[in-house]
C-alpha cells in the first residue's frame, strides 16, 4: 500500500448525498440521486442494478470522470478531502496511485501500438518519476505475476493476448500503483463464464492480500454473491437497499431487490418470474417511490411520498415504506395501491 | 428435472444424439451428419510478422445431431466454440465445407442460392444484438414487413399491414399501432428484441435459430423474452436451435443440449441428464463456474486454467486437454503444454529464479501435428542440467496432469528428448444419460486412468 493503512472501521471513501445530472434535450436526467455510501479498507462493495440505473455514473462520479458539463453535487470524502470540489489537475494526480479504475473493455484502454512493457513504464513514470528502470521492471513483473501473466509475455503487444489475459493486464496496470480504492466497472461482462470465474477469483484473492477497498459494478447478482462483502442495489439513480451481501440475498428487504433476485434465471429456476413494466424515466420520474408503478407491495403512500431511508440492524439500510418506523405512515395510507394493469406499451 | 414450460415436448428416451422420431414417424425434421465448416485464413503481412500464418480454422468440425419437430436444442459453449457458425451453416448463411444437413428432406449443403432463399422463409434467425439487427432508418412496420416483401408474401399494402400487425401482436407489441411508425431508437432493448422476433416469425417459419437472443438484455427483461419464445413455440409449433453461453437459460428452455468446444460437440444429450450428471470435464466446469446468487455457493478452486486456444492451431488429442483438470496420458500432451506449464510457473516467480531457469531452457520447435518425441533445446548447451531442472519441476508438483503424458525424458548433447504417450482423439461415446467425447468414459482407455481420478 502506498498510504498507511487506515483503521479497518474507518471508511476509505465516504460518499454523501451525491447527485449527478446529465443535460439532455428533454431536460436534466438525474442519473445519480442523493447517493450515500462508505467503503472500508479491504472491503468489496458490489453495486448492482438494471441497465441505466446509474451504476457507471456513480463510479465515474466518485472518480471525477464525468463528461464536461455534467452536473455534480454532494461530497466524496477521501482522506479528509472532498473530491467533488477538487481541481481537475489535483484529481488527475490522484487517479492511479490513490484511485484506480478498471473498465469492461480492456482493448479500448490498451494502446495497440505499445508493448505491455511500455504501458507499465508510462504508468509508473507518470506517478513515480524517480523509479529506476530496474525498479519499474521489478514492480511491473510482480503485478503481472499476481494476475497470472508470465514474464515471458512482458514485451508482447495487446493483440497477442486473449480477452481474459488483457483484463488481467488491466488489473495489473491498476494494481502496480497500489491504489487505496479500486473501482471496477463490469470487469468481466465481456468474458466467458470460466474466464469470468477466474477473474472474480483473482479479484477476491487480491483484495484479501492487499487491503484495497473495491467497488465492483455489475448487473450480475451471482458475481456480487461470490466476490463482494457488501452490496448496494440501485434503482433509478438511488441506492434502495444496502447491506451485507449474504444477508441481502438470503433475506432481501426491499421489494425491488426481492423481485430482481426472483427474476434472475439460475440453474434452480423452475418458473420464470418477471417484473412488469420498465425502469423509471430519470427526466420525469414518477412521484413518491420510484418503484411504485411496478411494486407488488405498493401502498397508497408510495405513490404520494418518497420513502425515508431506514437503518436496520447490522449496517443495513433500505428505502421503502414497508420498513418505515411505526407511525410514519398516516392513517389509511397503508392500504394497497389500486391501479390499472401495467400496459405492455410501458414494458421493457 | 425442472418442470419444462412446454408440455407438448415428446419424451425422448433415445440416448445422446438421436431424438425420438417426430409425429409422422418418418425422417427426422433436421438431420446433421459430419457437418464441417472450415475457414481458410490467409495471414496478412502483419499477421505473419506477429508469427501468425495462414491456416485453417475448423469452426465446425464433424458435427452430427438430429432435431425433432417442436424440439429445442441448445448449443452451448464459450466464445469461439463455433456456435454461430453452426447455426449459420444450417441456414446456408455460411457455406458448410463438408458433411450433410438435411432439413425436411432437403439437403442444404451445396444447395444453390435460389433454393436456399426459398427454404429460408421456413428457417429464420434471431440475433444477439437487437440494436444492430434493426435498421435505424426503417420504421418498425417496415422492418417487420421487410421479409414479406423479399419473399413476395403480401397481396398488396393492406395485406402487408395486416400481417405486420398480427406479428407485432403475437410478440406482445400491442396495440401494434403504437409501434408501427416508431423507429428502433424509440424502443427499449426488450421491445427491440420483440420487434426482431416479430420479423423472424412474420413468414411463419418452422425453425428459429436464436443466436444468444437474451445475452445482451437485463435480467428482468431476459425472462420476459424467454417467456415470449416459449409462448411462440407453443402457439406456432416452432422448433428452436437455441445458441447461448449461458447454462442457466439453456437448462430452463432446452429439451436437449449440445456442448461445443473448438468446433466439436463434446457432450450431447437430454437436458435433464446433462445437468443431473454431466460427464465431460468441460461441461462440469461450465456448470461450476456459473456465478450464483445463492449465498451458499462458492466458486470451485480447480477451475480450468487458461482460455479457449487459437482455433487455427488446436491442441492435439482432446482439444480441452491443456485446461482439463482431469486430463491423463492419452489426452494429447505435447511440447506446447510444457511451454504453458513453464509460463504459469514463472508468473510471479522472483526475477532471479526465473532468469536462472530461463538460462537453461531453449525455445522448442512447434511441430504441425503430433510427434512421438519432442526436443527441448538446452539454452546453456547442457542437456543434463536441463533434465535435472525438469525433474525438479516435476518433483515440486507431481500431481500436475502434464506429467501423465510424458513417457520418458532423456538428456542428450544440447537438448532433452521427451517421449510422449500417443495422443488419442476422443469420439462421442453414448452411454447411460448423455454421450460424451472424453477418455474418462472410454472403457478401452481405462487402463491409463490414474487411480486417484477414478470414481468422480
Ligand atoms: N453522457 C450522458 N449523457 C446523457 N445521459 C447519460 C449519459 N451517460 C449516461 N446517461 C444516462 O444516465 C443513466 C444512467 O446511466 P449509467 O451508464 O450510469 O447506467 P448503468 O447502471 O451503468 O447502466 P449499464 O448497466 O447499462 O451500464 C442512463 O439513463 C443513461 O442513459
Ligand atoms: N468468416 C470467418 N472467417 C474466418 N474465421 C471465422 C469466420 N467466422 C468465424 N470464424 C472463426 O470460427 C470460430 C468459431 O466462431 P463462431 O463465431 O462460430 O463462434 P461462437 O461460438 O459463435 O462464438 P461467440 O460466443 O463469440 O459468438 C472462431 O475461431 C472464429 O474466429
Ligand atoms: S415504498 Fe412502497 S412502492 Fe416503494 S418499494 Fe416500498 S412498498 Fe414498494
Ligand atoms: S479426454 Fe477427457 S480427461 Fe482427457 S483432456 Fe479431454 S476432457 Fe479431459
Ligand atoms: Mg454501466
Ligand atoms: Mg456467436
Amino acid at each position: 500500500m502506498s498510504a498507511a493503512k487506515p483503521h479497518p472501521d474507518t471508511p476509505v471513501v465516504s460518499v454523501r448525498d451525491l447527485r449527478v445530472y446529465y443535460g439532455t434535450p428533454k431536460g436534466p436526467a438525474r442519473a445519480v440521486d442523493r447517493v450515500s455510501l462508505d467503503i472500508r479498507a479491504g472491503e468489496t462493495l458490489g453495486v448492482v442494478g438494471e441497465s441505466g440505473s446509474g451504476k457507471s455514473t456513480l463510479g465515474r462520479g466518485i472518480l471525477g470522470l464525468l463528461p464536461e458539463g455534467t452536473g455534480l453535487a454532494g461530497e466524496v470524502l477521501y482522506k479528509g478531502r472532498n473530491l467533488v470540489t477538487m481541481t481537475k489537475e489535483e484529481l488527475r494526480r490522484m487517479r492511479g496511485p490513490e484511485l484506480g479504475l478498471i473498465f469492461q473493455e480492456p482493448m479500448t484502454r490498451l494502446n495497440p501500438l505499445m508493448r505491455i512493457q511500455e504501458h507499465f513504464e508510462e504508468t509508473l513514470r507518470q506517478h513515480h518519476p524517480k523509479l529506476s528502470k530496474d525498479e519499474i521492471r521489478q514492480r511491473s513483473l510482480q503485478a503481472l505475476g499476481r494476475t497470472g501473466i508470465p514474464p515471458t509475455r512482458y514485451k508482447h503487444y495487446p493483440h497477442e493476448f486473449s480477452g481474459g489475459m488483457r483484463q488481467r493486464i488491466m488489473i495489473a496496470l491498476a494494481l502496480v500503483l497500489e491504489p487505496t480504492l479500486l473501482i471496477a466497472d463490469e470487469p468481466t461482462t465481456a468474458l466467458d463464464v470460466i474466464v469470468e470465474a477466474q477473474i472474480i477469483r483473482l479479484l477476491a484473492d487480491l483484495k484479501r492480500t492487499s487491503g484495497t477497498a473495491v467497488m465492483l459494478i455489475t448487473h450480475n447478482l451471482g458475481i456480487v454473491a461470490e466476490a463482494c462483502d457488501r452490496v448496494a442495489v440501485m434503482y433509478g439513480g438511488k441506492i434502495v437497499e444496502e447491506g451485507n451481501a449474504r444477508q441481502v440475498f438470503a433475506d432481501p428487504k426491499h421489494p425491488y431487490t426481492r423481485e430482481l433476485l426472483a427474476s434472475t434465471i439460475a440453474l434452480e429456476t423452475r418458473k420464470l418470474h418477471t417484473i412488469p413494466g420498465a425502469p423509471p424515466s430519470l427526466i420525469t420520474p414518477p412521484p413518491g417511490c420510484l418503484f411504485h408503478p411496478r411494486c407488488p407491495d405498493a401502498m397508497k403512500i408510495c405513490a404520494a411520498a418518497a420513502p425515508p431511508e431506514e437503518q436496520l440492524e447490522g449496517r443495513r439500510r433500505v428505502q421503502c415504506w414497508r420498513h418505515s418506523a411505526t407511525g410514519a405512515i398516516p392513517a389509511g395510507q397503508n392500504a394497497p395501491l389500486g391501479r390499472e394493469e401495467i400496459s405492455v406499451a410501458f414494458e421493457a | 428435472m425442472p418442470s419444462k414450460p412446454d408440455a407438448m415436448t415428446d419424451t425422448l428416451d433415445a440416448p445422446g444424439g438421436t431424438p425420438a422420431p417426430d409425429a409422422t414417424g418418418a425422417r427426422p425434421f433436421i438431420s446433421v451428419k459430419n457437418l464441417k465448416t472450415y475457414f481458410e485464413i490467409r495471414g496478412s503481412v502483419f499477421d505473419r510478422l506477429m508469427g501468425r500464418d495462414a491456416g485453417t480454422v475448423k469452426a465446425v468440425d464433424d458435427v452430427s445431431f438430429d432435431l425433432a419437430k417442436g424440439e429445442v436444442l441448445g448449443l452451448v459453449g464459450e466464445s469461439g466454440s463455433g456456435k454461430s457458425t453452426l447455426g449459420r451453416s444450417l441456414l446456408g448463411l455460411v457455406r458448410a465445407t463438408g458433411g450433410s444437413a438435411v432439413f425436411e428432406g432437403q439437403e442444404i449443403v451445396g444447395l444453390d442460392e435460389r433454393s436456399l432463399r426459398r427454404l429460408r422463409s421456413r428457417m429464420q434467425m434471431v440475433f444477439q444484438d437487437p440494436h444492430a439487427a434493426l435498421n435505424p432508418a426503417m420504421t418498425i412496420a417496415q422492418s417487420v414487413g421487410h421479409p414479406l416483401k423479399i419473399h413476395k408474401r403480401a397481396k398488396g399494402a393492406e395485406d402487408q399491414r395486416r400481417q405486420v400487425v398480427a406479428a407485432l401482436e403475437r410478440v406482445g407489441l400491442s396495440p401494434a399501432e403504437t409501434y408501427m411508425d416508431k423507429y428502433p431508437g424509440d424502443l427499449s432493448g426488450g421491445q427491440k428484441q420483440r420487434a426482431v422476433i416479430a420479423r423472424a416469425v412474420v413468414l411463419d417459419p418452422v425453425l428459429l435459430v436464436a443466436d444468444e437472443p437474451v445475452s445482451m438484455l437485463d435480467m428482468s427483461v431476459r425472462s420476459k423474452i424467454l417467456q415470449l419464445m416459449i409462448d411462440l413455440k407453443q402457439k406456432l409449433g416452432l422448433t428452436y436451435l437455441y445458441i447461448t453461453h449461458d447454462m442457466a437459460t439453456a437448462k430452463f428452455f432446452c429439451d436437449r443440449i449440445a456442448i461445443l468446444y473448438l468446433g466439436r460437440i463434446v457432450e450431447i444429450g437430454e437436458a435433464s441428464a446433462l445437468y443431473a450428471a454431466p460427464k465431460h470435464p468441460y461441461t462440469q466446469a461450465l456448470l461450476e463456474a456459473i456465478p450464483d446468487p445463492d449465498p451458499n455457493h462458492t466458486l470451485p478452486r480447480n477451475l480450468p486454467r487458461g482460455e479457449i486456444p487459437d482455433a487455427a492451431k488446436p491442441p492435439h488429442g482432446c482439444a480441452f486437454h491443456p485446461r482439463c483438470p482431469r486430463a491423463f496420458a492419452p489426452c494429447g500432451w505435447e511440447i506446447r503444454d510444457l511451454t504453458g506449464l513453464l509460463e504459469a510457473r514463472w508468473a510471479g516467480m522472483a526475477e532471479a529464479d526465473h532468469q536462472a531457469e530461463r538460462a537453461l531452457i531453449g525455445t522448442p520447435k512447434i511441430p504441425d501435428g503430433p510427434e512421438a518425441a519432442s526436443r527441448l533445446p538446452a539454452a546453456s548447451g547442457d542437456g543434463a542440467a536441463l533434465l535435472a531442472l525438469l525433474e525438479k519441476i516435476r518433483a515440486e508438483d507431481p500431481a500436475e496432469p502434464f506429467w501423465t503424458g510424458v513417457k520418458a525424458m532423456h538428456a542428450e548433447a544440447g537438448h532433452v528428448t521427451i517421449d510422449w504417450h500417443t495422443p488419442v482423439t476422443p469420439r462421442l461415446i453414448a452411454g447411460k444419460g448423455t454421450a460424451a467425447a472424453c477418455h474418462l468414459h472410454d472403457p478401452a482407455l481405462a487402463a491409463h486412468l490414474p487411480k486417484a481420478a477414478d470414481g468422480a
